[in-house]
């Protein structure tokens, strides 16, 4: 079956065409190897990083995001537990905020003082 | 008297402020309005900034804490919660603060970092109430990423920029659905990455070639019409189509926060909005320099930085021993090449890459370089589109003797 997909990987945004066979993926219109890696991804188990905030103790917010792409259908679920959790400060940027869901941590993205 | 005194703690600000620190200016101060540094940065929590300058992907947030880190490192003095008010022709600067009044400062060189703003609802002039629930989308980012409030369910948007695209997923996320996004223009000004990540990943329709026509609700927005326009980019009425929602989000375009500019007598590009400048990002006011934002709109925080860069060496050059300007070669934008920055080139003793935007989406692009109406050289290019900042280098070879360059481009619709 063949695919187009927008490569989200940098802002080019390449169009790729991608080709599945027999579980090995054959790409096209690529300017570099990342475009390869992400068509493989996205057609075999397409990934996203997710951003979003976790309201400290004292009501700050705290941008989050996952460490690592996760699956894009855990992306709702993922979500649910970002906006359950919660955390003290004073934080710093990598702080984990959740460990190990689908993978990936929950990590701050900037120093937020008291 | 202060040696540099940088308008703006943002990515352009910190940028210009390190590559001046950097060149041998050490008596340097960087005003800025906001509690904090970094600018807008600080809200645009989603990832994607980074992957020109550190060769990885950041969020807004760790993209502006590489730079704040690097500005507490060198000890450069920052003025925070700072308002400049005024600056003059010969680089008087007024700013108020809480805690030291109304102030003045003399400096030897300025660099304007002042960003830009978005356009607003009154700029459009839609018909219709002034019903609460209408934002743009710059400011919902504020309320949802810094403030943690929503500032609605129902959402339409009308305008297909990045911060609006950006928005969309950002709301979906946080449990609201967006009906639709209505794109004037038959593309999208936005980036194809963020059509695909923000809209296609949640089903969220873009709607091209049609606009928002009228508001309805009094207290509260109730819904919006819709149509689609025509080429001429009028409504067309038998298209009219009402869509129940109670919040309108507005990503119409940024506009460059000049008005300090104009006090200063500088003058400014009726295109980009900003202050024409030479290579060095030298305004018309001598020692009075201008990056990022505020000179002109840029798609990539990355760029922005490069830019900052160059107005923070050439305006320590200025104050160290003053910058050659020689020559004063236009640069004229033709066909459909909008504009140029820099406007104009003072020096044939160096390359110098030109950025440009184009007015409509080109394919198989011929990019024309003439100097003095004689064939310079020519590019192509498979595609260019208006949300994507094109550039190209003139060499000092190409730039000798020259009068003025005009640089066009042409190709299919």
């Amino acid at each position: 079956m063949k695919r187009t997909l927008t490569c989200i990987v940098c802002p080019l945004g390449c169009t790729l065409e991608a080709e599945v066979t027999n579980g090995s993926v054959h790409v096209t219109g690529n300017t570099c190897k990342r475009g390869v890696a992400y068509a493989e991804s996205e057609c075999i188990a397409p990934k996203r990083v997710v951003t979003s905030t976790v309201r400290s103790q004292s009501g700050k917010l705290v941008p989050v995001k996952t460490d690592s792409p996760i699956p894009k259908e855990k992306i709702s679920e993922c979500m649910k537990q970002i906006n359950a959790a919660s955390c003290d400060l004073p934080i710093s940027i990598g702080d984990v905020i959740i460990e190990d869901i689908f993978g990936s941590n929950i990590v701050a993205t900037a120093n937020v003082p008291i | 008297m202060i040696d540099l005194v940088i308008i703006g703690g943002g990515p352009a600000g910190m940028s210009a402020a390190i590559a001046a620190y950097e060149a041998g200016i050490h008596n340097l101060l960087i005003l800025e309005r906001d509690e904090k540094l970094g600018g807008i940065l600080q809200q645009c929590i989603h990832n994607g900034f980074g992957l020109h300058k550190f060769g990885e992907e950041l969020t807004g947030p760790e993209y502006a804490s590489r730079y704040e880190k690097r500005v507490q490192e060198l000890n450069i003095p920052v003025k925070l919660n700072t308002m400049v008010l005024d600056i003059t022709e010969d680089k008087v600067i007024t700013a108020t603060n809480a805690e030291d009044g109304i102030f003045t400062i003399p400096a030897k060189a300025i660099i304007l970092a002042m960003g830009c703003r978005e356009r607003s609802k009154g700029a459009l002039s839609i018909p219709g109430h002034r019903p609460a629930g209408i934002f743009s989308a710059g400011t919902a980012q504020k309320f949802v990423n810094m403030k943690g409030y929503m500032p609605g369910r129902e959402v339409v948007i009308l305008g297909s920029g990045d911060i609006g695209l950006i928005m969309a997923r950002r709301m979906t996320l946080e449990g609201a659905t967006i009906k639709a996004v209505c794109e004037l223009m038959p593309y999208s000004g936005g980036l194809a990455r963020n059509i695909e990540q923000c809209l296609n990943d949640f089903n969220i329709p873009l709607r091209l070639s049609h606009t928002v026509v009228n508001i309805h609700g009094k207290e509260r927005l109730t819904g919006v019409t819709i149509a689609k326009v025509d080429q001429r980019r009028k409504p067309i009425p038998e298209t009219e189509e009402y869509i129940p929602c109670d919040t309108l989000l507005l990503s119409v375009g940024l506009i460059p926060e000049n008005e300090l500019s104009k006090s200063a007598g500088i003058s400014l590009d009726g295109i980009t909005g900003g202050a024409k400048v030479d290579q060095n990002r030298q305004t018309s006011a001598s020692g009075i320099f201008s990056c990022g934002n505020v000179l002109h709109v840029h798609d990539l925080v990355d760029f922005v930085s490069d830019e900052a860069e160059i107005a923070g060496k050439s305006a320590s050059l200025y104050i160290q021993k003053g910058l050659a300007q020689n020559v004063d070669i236009k640069l004229v934008p033709a066909g459909k090449v909008r504009y140029t920055v820099p406007q104009r080139i003072t020096s044939e003793e160096e390359d110098v890459r030109i950025f440009f935007r184009v007015s409509d989406v080109v394919k198989n692009a011929v990019i024309r370089i003439e100097k003095d109406g004689k064939l310079l050289s020519e590019k192509k290019k498979i595609r260019v589109a208006p949300g994507e900042m094109e550039s190209l280098l003139l060499s000092a070879e190409d730039v000798k003797g020259a009068k003025e360059i005009t640089i066009s481009l042409e190709g299919e619709q």
